[in-house]
């Protein structure tokens, strides 16, 4: 496949490596935000692959991880209405709430749907008049454009039974979070290339410049992720701080910008909790006012619902770099990708399923 | 869900308003939204997400990075690694 194969030639891979090899002379902590990348790099093997002088901690960069438990009883409780046909990301089914999940919601009878784009969502709500039709619009600013236009696209169509429950987070504000801890140990970034292939990166070069370390946008592919290291590397070694691209086939500074105008019309900033780390200021996006017919907080009067984490989970630790998957008690005990725990243990591109499944 | 992937726009068409492709990610087809890279034209790679174009990928950045990445590494036979 054309611009998936020749980023996986081991050859080059191995060779990048070679070069990170070169450059680095002394310990360097750096974060993937991205789950995603978390993912391909455990997966690979690259933390094993690159000198002992660099370490990798993993960030929060899993939209299915942080979704807050209280969103997750919300959402199980709209799953659970007779009238309600409640469509999700197919990763969120099985992330547990306070008692139960999605999955076995619908194993009682719930209508939960797995849909691969929201407009399929759309288009089940237009089918179904008599239903109504709940969208779980969870995300990073990857999913973002995706979730908005499925609201713009039902206002199109002057639908009634169309609402999205809305969990949105972005990234800079998680950064600022992790850079601002007292506790922080990471030097550099490798940014997720894809939130910036929707944002552009015009919003780092302020976080760059307060906390004085580097960041390079970054792909997925084994060689889009060591050559993300390199120039990582390259900045730290040289002491250089700036935001470097190293996915420039897919991203630009300015982003997507009508993606990001639909985002701003239908999406404004607002206060969010991360699961496991907690609140983070104006950290998420919520509808604004004027699409309050579209939010299905609102519509099913779930706004007041509260939770409580699991104490033995350090999933939030994991999130902020402080800890690695091992470290956990209950990991492969009495938390496994068929009973997890937390989060991060449920979605493919939480650190605790990829040690667990790549690592045991 | 979040990992984006390229496929080629093998055909644009307009559904329910919006800009649609067929989309090639090696033999398999997938639809796409296409309303947020409007110039994007047929036999072009686009990264796609969750149903929706959020880059076109763009060919000649492509090639130049392989090719400093291929240097990188054909400096490093030279050395003998
Ligand atoms: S192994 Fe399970 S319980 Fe431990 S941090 Fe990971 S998700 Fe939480």
């Amino acid at each position: 496949m054309k611009y998936v194969t020749e980023y996986r030639d081991a050859a080059l891979v191995k060779g990048v490596i070679e070069e990170i090899r070169r450059t680095v002379t002394r310990p360097w902590t750096m974060m993937e935000i991205c789950g995603g990348q978390t993912h391909a790099i455990v997966r690979h093997g690259i933390d094993q692959l690159l000198p002992p002088e660099i370490e990798l901690v993993h960030g929060p960069g899993c939209p299915v991880c942080v979704t807050p438990l209280e969103l997750i009883d919300k959402a199980l409780a709209i799953a659970s209405h007779p009238d309600v046909i409640f469509c999700s990301y197919g990763d969120m089914l099985r992330v547990p709430g306070s008692g139960h999940d999605l999955f076995s919601v619908k194993a009682q009878g719930g209508d939960v749907r797995v849909v691969y784009s929201p407009l399929d969502a759309v288009a089940l709500a237009q089918q179904n008049p008599d239903k109504q039709v709940v969208f779980f619009a969870i995300g990073f600013e990857t999913t973002a454009p995706a979730n908005v236009m499925s609201v713009l696209q039902a206002q199109r169509l002057g639908l009634k039974n169309f609402s999205i429950l809305v969990s949105h987070v972005r990234v800079p504000p998680a950064i600022q979070a992790i850079l601002s801890s007292p506790h922080n140990r990471v030097q550099g970034f490798l940014l997720a290339g894809h939130v910036c292939a929707v944002m552009g990166y015009w919003e780092y070069p302020p976080l760059v410049e307060k906390f004085n370390i580097p960041m390079v946008v970054t792909g997925f592919e084994p060689l889009d992720i060591v050559q993300g290291i390199l120039q990582a590397v390259q900045l730290l070694e040289a002491g250089e701080v700036e935001v470097a691209n190293a996915y420039s086939r897919a991203v630009t500074f300015e982003g997507l910008k009508p993606a990001q105008d639909a985002i701003n019309k239908v999406f404004m900033e607002c206060d969010r909790k991360w699961r496991g780390i907690g609140m983070i200021p104006m950290s998420g996006w919520d509808l604004r006012p004027e699409f309050d017919e579209f939010n299905a907080e609102k519509r099913f009067d779930v706004e007041s619902i509260q939770a409580e984490e699991s104490p033995l989970c350090i999933a939030g630790q994991i999130l902020q770099g402080l800890k690695k998957p091992h470290d956990c008690s209950a990991f492969g005990k009495e938390c496994t990708p068929e009973r997890p725990l937390g989060a991060t243990m449920v979605s493919s591109e939480g650190a605790c399923a990829a040690y667990y499944k790549y690592k045991g | 869900m979040c990992l984006g992937v390229p496929g080629k726009i093998v055909e644009i068409y307009e559904r329910g308003g919006l800009k649609m492709a067929k989309v090639d990610f090696g033999g398999i087809f997938r639809e796409a939204c296409l309303d947020y890279v409007p110039d994007a034209k047929v036999g072009e790679y686009c990264i796609i997400h969750v149903g929706f174009a959020i880059s076109v990928v763009s060919e000649s950045e492509a090639m130049e990075t392989l090719d400093l990445l291929k240097q990188i590494s054909n400096i490093e036979e030279e050395l003998g690694g």
